[in-house]
């Protein structure tokens, strides 16, 4: 069926007046929405709108306080994610349903109906891969897998079962260009051949790419469904915000100087069996710039992330400097004395301890200063400054002190970098800075990030958000396989040629304007 | 018989009921379930499957008899862990106390009671190859189930669709609900298992290791089981090793303190725990990367609905 024509029969999935309470908490307020077979149907909202609780309900993950639910006409209820699957929907999550120590083909074999063995799951898997230019290694562990890699499981796995509605929410936070491009190819393909999508993304222009209705959630209830093509974005950022957006302000020239931060022929062997090794890189970030780092997942971010912030050491002391003192023997808290903080791409287990509060979170990167002393916790000041950065970053908590895993991904992520620029470092390196993370607070997290650089710091940001290194950085690289491509001004990059230097097509064919 | 051949075959009867409380164990923790009641399940499983031999002379009816006590016993502990996702670590305590306290009751009337030697199951021709062939072909029926077992838990485990959900739900149990895997129902068929091995085992304590029944009997062999699970990094080809190391330093030891060497015996008592524990560190190391517990081992279950 095409989207073209106007359905005749019932629409395939209706959500009637659904409604989910935790407590006082109204997490789905009388939602409805309706999609149409073969519509790619947008879900729009802050994190914290209420749109994953309400993608569970649909899934059969949880179960709504009220409401009803009608497939192809027929009210049903959707007991349990086996019983949405066999209704025909799949779902690709935002936080990952994989299994660590499992393999890529275990991962999607335990997830299949109907008769399978590790041969045949191993042969479809290369055949979706190649059809859908997802790449994946079968025998690999989870573990050892990037978040972009990751998530090409989760995609893979879905259309493994042929769905008759795909549920996909932030698909594209970690694929370069070409590869979202070649994933909208496919989701108009599938929605070609009648299967309905629903489309959760915080970014505007993809919507507006793919979708012709958007339904947009803001603290649990429609406040609009749109013509996406029809609405700038900046129109429908502000219904989803509530208040106008802001573009990011950069003050007019300015002068960096200073290196804080100067990476020379670094090398490393990889971590684990899997991982990328870094080959002679080098770097410069001064004080008062952005440097911004792109690149697909799995190509060395990780292992660089981690040589910067001392979790792995380097064999020379000069080949990590920070701030003029060679630092690269040094573990993390001595290059935290250097004045240098680092921001992980893992908000929840690497940057905050999810059972722990915010208040005894602060004491992660903040032990050596004013929140310990002699050993012990001082749990007033570690509050305060909780506090503190809660106000100063609009970090929004269910209670005053709340234990991490509590808060929504966007709040944490806002609270982690926070706790970081609080303590005004001179160079910061952060990784993956608005990784699903919804607009509202995507805009103050890069702010943030550009102001401390205006004053006087350097800030390095590794993303795979190409659209927020044009945004924010002053110079930018790129890194493909463990090396860096040169370290070029903003204004003299093009998102083409990011995208073949990121596939490291750029030096093979000697240029990075060629096709 | 050669003193040597003496010596292989108590090695062998030490190390059988070891493999077969910790493959049992193994299962329930690849499930994600911790249950520290193995001790409590194998003593129940000793005295009901004596009780039941001696009463009925019958040695079949007392292995049914153990391994059902080890699942009635799994079963209390199930419905506290996963019907009330009550703490593991707790639950699991109080049912090795609980067990080797009503082992004792059920068993005080058969205290002692006497069991004829479990009839060897001899292979001809091959029990006869000198020194080894007595120790492979001529065992009783418990030895070579105990190695089947071990071959069949492993190809479970790796090998079938329903061993890779119990692995999935055992590595992240939220996941896997997500998913829609059955998180309590292969939990419980877990649990029950790892119960009715603990039985068997204590049954062949009972029946064919020593042949009578104290209280206390299984002498902390529960929670040596339980150890071997975690050296042998949950997996059971390793849980073998581990339990014949022990089996074997356990023999040995004996030998060394009646030969009378001048080593305290204390210090040789000690022996089998520190080879088992470097044999399998050294297996672990060689295997680069440190194995880590199932990754929701422990956690309690609570549906998010």
């Amino acid at each position: 069926m095409k989207a073209d024509v106007p359905p005749s029969g019932p629409p395939l999935v209706e959500l009637k007046e659904i409604s989910k309470r935790y407590g006082d908490l109204l997490a789905n307020d009388g939602i409805d929405l309706s999609i149409e077979p073969g519509e790619i149907h947008a879900l729009l909202g802050e994190n914290g709108a209420g749109k994953s609780t309400l993608v569970k309900i649909l899934y059969g993950v949880i179960e709504p306080s009220a409401g009803e639910i009608r497939w192809q006409g027929r009210p049903v209820a959707i007991g349990s994610p086996v019983e949405a699957r066999t209704l025909g929907i799949g779902m690709v999550f935002q936080h990952f349903s994989l299994f660590d120590e499992l393999t890529v083909a275990e991962n999607i074999a335990v997830a299949l109906s109907g008769e399978w063995s590790l041969a045949t799951v191993r042969g479809k898997l290369g055949e979706i891969s190649r059809t859908y230019g997802l790449a994946l290694d079968a025998d690999r562990a989870v573990w050892t897998l990037s978040a972009g890699e990751r998530q090409r499981i989760e995609i893979v796995r879905c259309l493994l079962q042929k769905p008759r509605l795909l549920i996909l929410d932030e698909p594209t936070s970690v694929l370069t260009p070409q590869e979202a491009e070649h994933l909208f190819l496919t989701l108009d393909r599938l929605s070609a051949e009648g299967c309905s999508i629903l489309y959760i993304s915080h970014k505007l222009e993809e919507v507006r790419r793919l979708c012709r209705r958007a339904t947009i959630l803001r603290a649990g209830r429609v406040v609009a469904t749109i013509d996406p093509r029809a609405s700038s974005a900046r129109e429908i950022a502000a219904l989803m915000v509530g208040n106008e957006v802001g573009e990011i302000r950069a003050d007019a020239p300015h002068h960096p100087q200073g290196e804080m931060l100067k990476i020379s022929q670094l090398s490393m062997p990889p971590a684990g069996l899997h991982g990328q090794a870094l080959t002679g890189i080098n770097l410069v970030a001064r004080a008062g710039e952005v440097v911004g780092i792109a690149g697909i997942a799995g190509n060395g971010q990780t292992e660089l992330f981690a040589a910067l912030s001392g979790e792995r050491l380097a064999e020379r002391p000069d080949a990590v400097v920070i701030a003029g003192k060679p630092a690269g023997t040094l573990g993390i808290d001595a290059r935290r004395r250097l004045s240098a903080a680092f921001v992980p791409e893992e908000r929840l287990g690497h940057a905050a301890a999810p059972t722990h509060r915010l208040s005894e979170n602060t004491l992660i990167s903040h032990a050596a200063t004013e929140v310990s002393r002699t050993g012990f916790i001082l749990a007033n000041a570690a509050k305060r400054l909780a506090r503190t950065i809660i106000q100063s970053f609009d970090v929004r908590t269910p209670e005053g002190d709340p234990q991490a895993r509590k808060l929504s991904g966007g709040n944490l992520q806002k609270f982690v970098i926070g706790r970081e620029i609080i303590r005004k470092p001179r160079l910061l390196v952060v990784d993956q800075p608005t990784w699903g993370v919804d607009a509202g607070a995507a805009r103050l997290i890069r702010q943030a990030l550009v102001d401390l650089a205006r004053d006087g710091s350097a800030v390095v940001v590794v993303s795979q958000d190409l659209d927020e290194l044009f945004e924010v950085a002053d110079r930018m690289a790129v890194i493909h396989q463990g090396t860096m491509s040169p370290l070029k001004p903003i204004g003299e990059w093009t998102k083409e040629a990011v995208g073949l230097e990121m596939l490291g097509v750029a030096q093979a064919q000697g240029g990075a304007h060629a096709v | 018989m050669t003193t040597f051949e003496a010596i292989l075959l108590t090695i062998v009867t030490a190390s059988t009921p070891l493999l077969i409380a910790a493959m049992g164990e193994l299962v329930t923790e690849r499930s994600g379930v911790l249950n520290l009641g193995v001790e409590g399940m194998m003593a129940m499983g000793a005295a009901c499957s004596f009780a039941a031999a001696v009463t009925f002379d019958s040695t079949l009816l007392g292995v049914a008899a153990g391994m059902l006590a080890g699942t009635l016993m799994a079963a209390l502990f199930a419905l506290l862990v996963l019907g009330f996702a009550a703490n593991q670590t707790g639950s699991g305590l109080a049912l090795t106390i609980f067990g080797l306290g009503l082992s004792g009751l059920i068993g005080a009337p058969f205290v002692g009671a006497r069991r004829d030697p479990v009839a060897p199951v001899d292979i001809p021709v091959l029990s006869d190859i000198p020194m080894i062939g007595r120790l492979f072909f001529e065992q009783d029926l418990f030895v070579y189930a105990s190695i089947v077992l071990t071959v069949l838990v492993g190809l479970y485990l790796t090998r079938t669709r329903s061993g890779l959900t119990l692995r999935s739900i055992g590595e992240n149990h939220t996941s896997a609900n997500a998913l829609g895997l059955p998180v309590r129902r292969v939990r419980f068929f877990a649990i029950l298992f790892g119960g009715a091995c603990a039985g068997l085992a204590g049954a062949y304590l009972a029946l064919v290791y020593t042949r009578f029944w104290s209280p206390g009997m299984t002498a902390g062999r529960g929670w040596i089981a339980l150890a071997l699970v975690v050296f042998a990094a949950w997996r059971p080809g390793w849980a073998l090793v581990g339990a014949y190391i022990f089996g074997a330093a356990t023999v040995l030891q004996l030998h060394a303190q009646a030969a009378q060497f001048g080593v305290p015996s204390q210090l040789l008592s000690a022996v089998p725990y520190l080879a088992t524990i470097l044999a399998l560190l050294l297996l672990s190391i060689r295997h680069g990367r440190a194995i880590g517990a199932p990754g929701s081992l422990g956690a309690p279950f609570v549906p998010d609905r």
